[in-house]
Order: C-alpha cells, then sequence, then structure tokens
C-alpha cells in the first residue's frame, strides 16, 4: 500500500489521513465543491474534487471516487464510516477495480449487515440472539407456546410490518391471549398478513459492543464500549471499558464476538454489538459493524492500539501483530461528541461559518476535529464537528477531565452541544454509570419540561 | 387578496415531496391550509416540514426541486385567503 485514497469527509478523514501519514503512506482526498477548503483537503498530498455538495452527488457516488483513485494512482480505498462504507456493492467494486478495500470482503459485509442473516451467523457460532419467533406465529395458542420459551415480558409485532407501528408489549400470558387476536387482526388489515413477531422485550437495555480486529484467520478482541447515552438511536457519549457489566459478563461477550469473527473470517477491524439486559446480565448479539466507527478513540486510549492503523496493515496484508495475552486495558476513557445543534431549541441544526476556535488540550486529552478558525459547517452532511476524548486512571478521573476539557472547548459562530454535554456531566446517575438507552433521552424532556 | 413567499427556515437542500416515489406535496393551483406541508428541508441529516403558514392556493414553486437553499430563501409563492 503505498498511496490511500480516502473516500470520506470530516473528522474521520482527517483521522485517517494521519494514520497513513504516520505509516508511511501517501494519501489521497476527495472532495465536493462544498468541501474544496476542508480540513482533509488541506491535510491530504493530493485533491480530487468528485462533484456536488449534496452526499448523493459526491461522497456516495461510487464512480466517481473510482475515478479519483485511477486518476492519482491510489492503490487502496478507506471508507471512513457512514457513506459508502458499509455497501458491499461498493467494497465489491474497489477489488474488482485492481485496488484494495479496507475493510472485509463484500461478501462478509453482505453476510453481516443483514440482520436475519447476521442472527443465522450467531447462532452458527453459539452467539446469544435476542429470543423470539424469527418466522413468526399465526394464532394464540402458537403464541403462547412460544411465549413460554421465550420468557416475558414480550414484544409482539406484525410480521409484515415496518418501523415501530403495532408494537405491543405483554407482561404475562393473560395479557398475550388479550392482546394477540387485536394485533393480528389489525395486521391482517393493514399487511394481508396476520402472522406476529414475538420477542423478548428488554425493559432496561445497555447497548455495548466489542471491538476485534482480524486478518482472516486469527482474531482478537480489543475490549467494549458503552454506548447507551443516546438521543434518536445517535450515540452522545461512549466509554470504555463499560461502567455497566461485570467481568463475568465482559468475558462473556468478548469471547462471543471472537467466536462470531472466527465463523466467517473476519478481516479488519469491525464491532459486534450487543444488547445487554441490566436487570438480568443476560447479553445478546444485535448486528455487526463491519468498518471503524465513530468511538473508535475510547478504545485506542485504553488499550494504546492505533485501530485505523492496524485496519491499514491488515488491507495490506500483514498478519495481526497481537495475540490476545498482548491486548492489555489500563484506566477509563470517555468520549463526548460535540455537534452544531441548538440543545436549546430540540436539536436545531447550526450549519454556518465558524469563528474562533480553541481546542482543549493538557494531559490525556485528545480532540478529533477538522475545526478551524475561518471553517465552514456545510449544511448537507452530519453535525459532527469535534470529538472530545478523555483518558483517566479510573472513571472519576476521567469523568473530571472531562469537565475541564469540554469547558476550554470554545466554538463561536456555530451554536455546539458543549454546554449541554458539560450539564450531563453534572448529573448523579452520569456519575454512577446507572443509565441506559433510554436515560439520557428521558434526562432531556425532564430538563425540557423544567425549563419550559 | 395578497400574495405570500414560503420561505426555507434554514439552509439546506429543498425537496418538493415527501420521498423520491411519492408525488409532490402541492401543486400550482392547489387549495392549502396554514397547516399544510408544502416541501422539506434537509439539513444535517435531519428533515424539516416546511408549512405553508397561511391558507390559501399555491401559485407557484420558487425553488427547484432539491435546489440548495439558504434560511429566508422563498420556496413557494401563495396567493392567501382573504
Amino acid at each position: 500500500m503505498k498511496r490511500l485514497l480516502i473516500a470520506n469527509r470530516g473528522e474521520i478523514a482527517v483521522r485517517i489521513i494521519r494514520a497513513a501519514n504516520d505509516l508511511g503512506i501517501e494519501t489521497v482526498a476527495v472532495v465536493s465543491e462544498a468541501d474544496r477548503s476542508a480540513a482533509h483537503a488541506l491535510l491530504a498530498d493530493q485533491v480530487v474534487p468528485i462533484g456536488p455538495a449534496p452526499a448523493t452527488k459526491s461522497y456516495l457516488v461510487a464512480d466517481a471516487i473510482l475515478a479519483a483513485a485511477k486518476e492519482t494512482g491510489a492503490d487502496a480505498v478507506h471508507p471512513g464510516y457512514g457513506f459508502l462504507s458499509e455497501r458491499a456493492s461498493f467494497a465489491a467494486a474497489v477489488a474488482d477495480a485492481g485496488l484494495t478495500f479496507v475493510g472485509p470482503e463484500a461478501s462478509v459485509i453482505e453476510q453481516m449487515g443483514d440482520k436475519v442473516r447476521a442472527r443465522q451467523v450467531a447462532q452458527a457460532a453459539g452467539v446469544p440472539t435476542v429470543p423470539g419467533t424469527p418466522g413468526g406465529v399465526s394464532d394464540v395458542a402458537e403464541a403462547v407456546a412460544a411465549a413460554g420459551e421465550i420468557g416475558y415480558p414480550i414484544m409482539l409485532k406484525a410480521a409484515a410490518g415496518g418501523g415501530g407501528r403495532g408494537i405491543r408489549v405483554v407482561a404475562n400470558e393473560a395479557e398475550l391471549k388479550v392482546a394477540f387476536p387485536q394485533a393480528s387482526g389489525e395486521a391482517a388489515s393493514a399487511f394481508g398478513d396476520g402472522r406476529m413477531y414475538l420477542e423478548r422485550f428488554v425493559r432496561a437495555a445497555r447497548h455495548v459492543e466489542v471491538q476485534v480486529l482480524g486478518d482472516g484467520s486469527e482474531t482478537v478482541h480489543v475490549f467494549e464500549r458503552e454506548c447507551s447515552l443516546q438521543r434518536r438511536r445517535q450515540k452522545v457519549v461512549e466509554e470504555a471499558p463499560s461502567p455497566g457489566i461485570d467481568e463475568r459478563i465482559r468475558a462473556g461477550m468478548t469471547a462471543a464476538a471472537v467466536r462470531l469473527c472466527k465463523e466467517v473470517g473476519y478481516r479488519s477491524a469491525g464491532t459486534c454489538e450487543f444488547l445487554v439486559d441490566d436487570d438480568t446480565g443476560e447479553f445478546f448479539f444485535i448486528e455487526m459493524n463491519t468498518r471503524i466507527q465513530v468511538e473508535h478513540p475510547v478504545t485506542e486510549l485504553i488499550t494504546g492500539i492505533d485501530l485505523v492503523a492496524e485496519q491499514l496493515r491488515i488491507a495490506a496484508g500483514e498478519p495481526l501483530r497481537y495475540r490476545q495475552s498482548d491486548v492489555t486495558k489500563r484506566g477509563h476513557a470517555v468520549e463526548f461528541r460535540v455537534c452544531a445543534e441548538d440543545p436549546e431549541r430540540n436539536f436545531l441544526p447550526g450549519p454556518g461559518k465558524i469563528g474562533d476556535v480553541r481546542l482543549p488540550g493538557g494531559p490525556w486529552v485528545r480532540t478529533d476535529t477538522w475545526l478551524a478558525p475561518g471553517s465552514q459547517v456545510p449544511p448537507f452532511y452530519d453535525s459532527l464537528v469535534a470529538k472530545v476524548i478523555v483518558w483517566g486512571e479510573d472513571r472519576a478521573t476521567a469523568l473530571r477531565r472531562a469537565k475541564r476539557a469540554l469547558s476550554e472547548l470554545v466554538v463561536e459562530g456555530v451554536p455546539t452541544t458543549t454546554t449541554l454535554l458539560i450539564e450531563l456531566l453534572g448529573q448523579q446517575w452520569f456519575a454512577d454509570g446507572a443509565f441506559t438507552t433510554g436515560t439520557l433521552e428521558e434526562w432531556l424532556t425532564q430538563r425540557a419540561e423544567a425549563g419550559a | 387578496m395578497s400574495r405570500l413567499e414560503v420561505v426555507s427556515p434554514i439552509p439546506g437542500v429543498f425537496y418538493r415531496k415527501p420521498d423520491p416515489d411519492s408525488p409532490d406535496f402541492v401543486k400550482p393551483g392547489q387549495k392549502v391550509g396554514a397547516d399544510d406541508t408544502v416541501g422539506l428541508v434537509e439539513v444535517m441529516k435531519s428533515f424539516y416540514p416546511v408549512p405553508a403558514g397561511a391558507a390559501g392556493t399555491v401559485v407557484e414553486f420558487a425553488a427547484d426541486a432539491e435546489a440548495v437553499v439558504d434560511a429566508g430563501q422563498p420556496l413557494v409563492v401563495l396567493e392567501v385567503d382573504a
């Protein structure tokens, strides 16, 4: 690998360019019309314009990106996260063009990106999935029998339905007997199919994910990240290790992730997402992300492993440089996503021209960003403008440092979520690590009502 | 009778239809209520519906489908009911 094209923008493009530079690999940035003077364009060795500002006309156009690779003589393509990173067809097109795709093979992306197939892989590898009836059931007696095996509470949803429509939660057999005929009847009239899925409903769920590295034959886990603090299914704060699981769950979950990756001969960095029942400690595999993730730095800070550099080494054909016993963790790391949104106006995105910028510094503070004084936050892409990541020898130390670091951050010209993140750090439940996937939104609702 | 320019509340990309396979929210000559959606503006992956703001009749679109628009830019022109 001599010349790497980065098929992305924003902080992750900057992050990948830096990793490539550290390894002595030349870099090619691709830019939309909105990004001609963006940070990734300034840092790369070469820059190729690939189209108009909207992503559907630039960063999502595989042909334009492949043409840019050909024109510049790039021999590898890193997709980053989002955009084309989990499109099997893009991975295949890169390989067909004779270039190295920094990620797993197209067939693996396809297999692990499909929830039903990923669930089958998990079952073959002996990895627990959320108990349920993937085939659906059509009458009450069948439902009662299935529910007895799955365990209550149960979530009922139309087999033919989409989204969150018509989902009911039942606490016991009596409720199921009442709810099933109603729900099934509604589904039959709405979709022409009365079959219902039954699935275990986890009231208090944590989102915990395991980072893995594989070279196609060997796989190691790089511990877990806790990502339960979410708003509208977007992660807001992530940390490693998880404050919500004990050593027994950690050992079981990381071993499960390694089995899963071995089952498919996983090659590259990847993440296995699990749902943890906070009441019982059970964990269930949900899906796999076959790419680098936004929150990868917290894993880097507790293990000292540069995950992007390892992705590049593996893609270049090197065998995995770590055995499991080489992967150790120390201390605690937390990442805060700073977005150009106004938390006091229901998180209204605020694109615009940046005025002054001052980034936090000091020991064990890392800021991954593309911000610079005078730069522009375009309205076309996501609102993430910076990630403030801190490390501490324990969680309490990391959280104190986070408050200090976020207080140092100055971004003028656009609204940001910085003050909300500082306020979050003052909450006792956050300090205690006592939260589930619903907690942040509950707090935001209370906060909005108190302020109204 | 007076004319009203329905403007974009935010900078972003203007869509005349809810999704690529659907018809436009409104067409010239159509009656609308104040709360009826006349288009969407996408900013940073969030979609904001734009209400007509007043009851009336659609005269014309003032912005192309999928045009990049600024905050305050006219999107649709209405003839407001007296």
